[in-house]
């Protein structure tokens, strides 16, 4: 690859050095941005908090870790089994409602966890309509398993995390195409022996990079696991931040949690090693099996029922709270925090996978170390719990403004106040720095599938690096870039502890009115907002089905 | 798609810097959710004139903005919903002291700082909820006597997270003694009929569903679930009325040290301790007025009479983090 740009840039002008290092360098700034909030929460070890360490060690930490291990294994597993096995059937096999699922089966991604999760204790638990109405027809003993256990948790997460996996793992599977599949089994590998031997080596990068981000937020996750009042390691940084006062200690805590993810991600790629997954050559949407007899309804069982527990029913039960409350609660305001949510979704999904295919395009062209290395830290943000990460940024703008300020004072006498901070350039940096990692990993899964050889081939017939941008990568990344998009912008429409943090005066969204209700316990009141975000959610995957085709290459040439 | 480009990064440039904040207006950060603030504040423009402007977060992030911007702080006045918050914000040092005669007149000594950083507006009642129907009202007397075995399964309680329990202890460890104290906690876990719960609400819910017979929750929860079934059968009992008396938290504000508008913001402060912000203030959300020549409103006052803790609640905030560590080594979580 390098070698081919350097050939390239033989007879060129410094001009162009300048221009590829240009780029490099730009890399490097968003790994900055994205690291002065990381290093800020590393140097909380500066200040040594001995005491609360060792109250934590004495009393809950080792329940703690327990408890997130637990979590982590069950998640794992489950949006492993869940988002891959849904993707194969949807991308590959052929079963009663498979178009109808192909999209349904991504919108559980516009329900926020942490309304999920109030949801399913609000119909689910002892006190909810359905134990109450066990108990009635059958007595005390409902036999119901208890839904506030570290059983009902992993299934709430996996509920509205399975998407991340099943998105990026059906756009691989996609631009599989028919013939590596083909050839395998006419190499006389049996439908399991193609799936698990070639289709499955073959969408690991995706299916990594979607399970890492599921067990990231996992790891970040708080509302999700107050709602359960299951405790794990985030609840120990919550802890030493709002029960002991002491940020420094919650820092502390927070960076082993960060450590904990690198070390994972440098391990997994290490496993990986230096296989490669390239497709041989791009043919129309891969041949679907029909699925015989009870199978193919059995297909549509499980999809059916995974679609009705992560979207249905949160949707019917926010309907139904949000009826109850519509004449007093809906207002002229509702406008506002619409506008609000879409117009930040929009415009940071922009500037994040935009990021995003910077950084993924620079490691491919420079796969040095160096690289490497920021490209990891770039996408390490979203590990973080979301209040941490909020802090982080707000510390890294007022610091600029303090810094700012002094150095005006210095030269003019006057201190103009807040610059950045308090800016909606702040809050647009969070969404950045926390999101960044959801719009590298389809880009990345997309550009490890490319063949080198082609952007060489590009440049051998004479292409600008401009022109192969355009008219080789994007075209091939659609799948990907569009995931992404959708990816981000529903996460960042999503997003509570730095917007809240952050915003500007005024800038309220439907994220900020959800916590507003949900912090005093008002769940009813907190559908009203909540259905809005799902139903505001469900526009732009509606959006990209209907419009550009995602994921179907049938009848056009990607 | 250009064109949305472009339009986007028009918008974005438009919007991008910092506001500027004019002479007649406040700007406040506030703890206290919108719902409750905003027509509060909305009846004082309509008065005066005066804009406010408010962010609302935790009290967490908040604070640590609030430290973080110092001199360069937007922000006139705080406003939390727990002592222990506010009392950690004068600890911070992110709060001026105040001389207001209008404030000492209103608001009852033990409601606010006595170095007269913050003030309380208004009072939470933390008390005992009971099931009507399993419970005979003479079985209870105080919080320490939920610890006797013969409420052994019999208790739900809300996490030892939220603040509000975290107070409760704090005070008891004040009037107890930090191994009573910690007894009596150890007591509540061991009588616990289900771990406990993320909100009162639910605590209470899980009464009216017969898993437990008694928990302890803020009145104006309680107040809630009665609004919208009025023959409820949960009933509120005062406790510690032969001694110390039902601990109350305040919901308060204090004036930032980096204040812009700082006369502006003493003036919202007096006037919210004054009768008329005080019947709104308390009446939103059901709470206790602070000013005591304000009435409570109708429904609070069916409630019945009690009383009130009066030792100075700046306690809770010096003895949180101690609390905390009480409630982690009795495995109340």
């Amino acid at each position: 690859m390098r070698q081919v740009i350097d050939q390239g840039g033989t007879g060129s002008s410094r001009r162009s050095f300048c221009a590829r290092q240009g780029w490099r360098l730009a890399a490097l700034g968003i790994a900055a941005i994205v690291a002065a909030p990381l290093l800020l929460v590393f140097s909380g070890w500066l200040q040594p908090e001995g005491e609360v360490w060792r109250h934590l060690a004495d009393t809950i930490l080792g329940g703690l870790i327990v408890n997130t291990l637990l979590l982590l294994a069950g998640v794992g597993i489950g949006v492993l089994l869940l988002g891959v096995g849904l993707a194969w059937l949807t991308t590959l096999c052929e079963f009663p409602g498979r178009r109808f699922f192909e999209w349904a089966l991504m919108l559980p991604l516009a329900v926020p966890a942490y309304v999920f999760a109030f949801v399913v204790l609000g119909v689910f638990d002892f006190s909810g309509p359905v134990q109450t109405f066990m108990r009635e027809a059958f007595g005390a003993d409902s036999g119901l398993p208890n839904v506030r256990s570290t059983g009902g948790v992993i299934t709430v997460l996996v509920l509205v995390l399975y998407p991340y996996v099943y998105m990026l793992t059906r756009s691989a599977f996609l631009t599989q195409g028919r013939g590596t599949l083909e050839a395998a089994r006419i190499l006389g590998l049996g439908p399991w022996g193609a799936f698990f031997r070639v289709a499955l080596p073959m969408a690991r990068p995706a299916i990594v990079a979607g399970v890492s981000l599921a067990l990231m937020e996992t790891l970040a996750d708080f509302g999700t696991v107050a709602v359960f009042n299951y405790d794990t390691f985030t609840t120990a940084i919550y802890k030493a931040w709002f029960g002991f006062f002491n940020l420094q200690a919650a820092s502390q805590l927070a960076s082993l949690l960060l450590l904990f993810v690198a070390l994972g991600l440098i391990g997994e790629s290490r496993l990986r090693g230096r296989a490669r997954y390239h497709e041989t050559s791009r043919t129309s949407q891969p041949a679907r099996q029909p699925l015989p007899g009870y199978r193919a309804w059995l297909a549509t069982a499980t999809a059916s029922l995974v679609f009705s527990f992560a979207f249905l029913l949160p949707l019917v039960q926010l309907l139904i709270w949000a009826w109850s409350v519509l004449a007093e609660d809906m207002d002229g305001r509702y406008l506002g925090l619409l506008g609000h949510t879409l117009m930040l979704g929009a415009i940071a999904a922009l500037l994040t996978v935009s990021g995003a295919l910077l950084l993924g395009l620079v490691r491919r062209r420079h796969p040095d170390r160096l690289t490497g290395s920021m490209v990891r830290v770039a996408t390490l943000g979203y590990a973080l719990p979301g209040s941490v990460l909020a802090v982080g940024v707000m510390l890294t703008f007022t610091g600029l403004d303090n810094f700012l300020n002094l150095l005006s004072r210095l030269i003019y006498g006057t201190s103009p106040g807040q610059i950045l901070g308090g800016s909606l350039f702040a809050l647009l940096m969070a969404y950045l720095v926390r999101f960044l990692a959801v719009a590298f990993g389809p880009i990345e899964g997309g550009l490890n599938r490319i063949r080198p050889s082609l952007a060489e081939a590009a440049r051998t017939l004479g292409a600008t690096p401009y022109q192969v941008l355009r008219r080789v990568y994007l075209p091939l990344l659609r799948p990907g870039l569009l995931t992404a998009l959708l990816l981000v912008l529903v996460d960042v429409m999503k997003e509570m502890p730095a917007t809240l943090l952050l915003r500007p005066f005024g800038w309220d969204t439907l994220a900020v009115r959800i916590y507003e209700m949900t912090s005093e316990g008002e769940w009813e009141r907190a559908a009203l907002p909540s259905v809005t975000l799902v139903l505001l959610g469900l526009l732009p995957v509606l959006l990209l089905v209907r419009r550009s085709g995602y994921g179907h290459s049938r009848g056009r040439k990607a | 798609m250009k064109r949305l480009i472009q339009t986007l990064m028009l918008i974005t440039a438009t919007t991008l810097a910092a506001p500027v904040v004019s002479a007649e207006q406040i700007v406040v950060y506030s703890a206290r959710n919108e719902h409750l603030i905003k027509p509060v504040f909305d009846r004082y423009t309509q008065k005066t004139g005066v804009e406010i402007k408010y962010i609302t977060d935790k009290e967490g992030p908040l604070l640590a903005r609030l430290k973080a911007e110092g001199a360069n702080t937007p922000a006139d006045m705080l406003i939390t919903v727990d002592a222990g918050n506010l009392w950690h914000a004068a600890q911070e040092g992110v709060l001026a002291p105040l001389e207001s005669e209008t404030l000492l007149a209103n608001i009852p000594a033990h409601l606010r700082d006595p170095q007269k950083r913050w003030f309380g507006l208004s009072v939470r009642a933390r008390t005992i909820v009971y099931s009507s129907e399993r419970v005979n009202p003479g079985e209870l007397s105080s919080y320490e006597d939920l610890a006797d075995p013969k409420w052994r399964k019999r208790l739900c309680l809300r996490t030892s997270k939220k603040v509000y329990n975290q107070s409760l202890v704090a005070m008891m460890m004040e009037r107890l003694g930090k191994e009573q104290a910690e007894e009596v906690v150890r007591g509540w876990v061991a009588n616990l009929a289900v771990p406990p719960f993320s909100n009162d609400t639910k605590a209470m819910e899980a009464v009216l569903a017969g898993q437990c017979d008694v928990t302890i929750v803020n009145t104006y929860y309680f107040g809630r679930m009665q609004s919208k079934d009025p023959a409820i059968k949960l009933a509120l009992y005062w406790p510690n009325q032969a001694d110390s008396g039902v601990h109350v938290n305040v919901s308060g504000a204090g004036i930032t040290r980096h204040a812009k508008h700082k006369q502006a913001a003493i003036d919202l402060l007096e006037w919210l301790s004054s009768t008329t912000a005080q019947e709104m203030f308390a009446g939103l959300n059901m709470e206790y007025p602070v000013n005591p020549e304000v009435e409570t409103a109708p429904q609070v006052q069916a409630w019945g009479d009690f009383k009130g803790d009066d030792t100075n609640i700046a306690k809770a905030g010096e003895l949180q983090t101690e609390a905390v560590m009480l409630m982690d080594r009795a495995g109340y979580r």
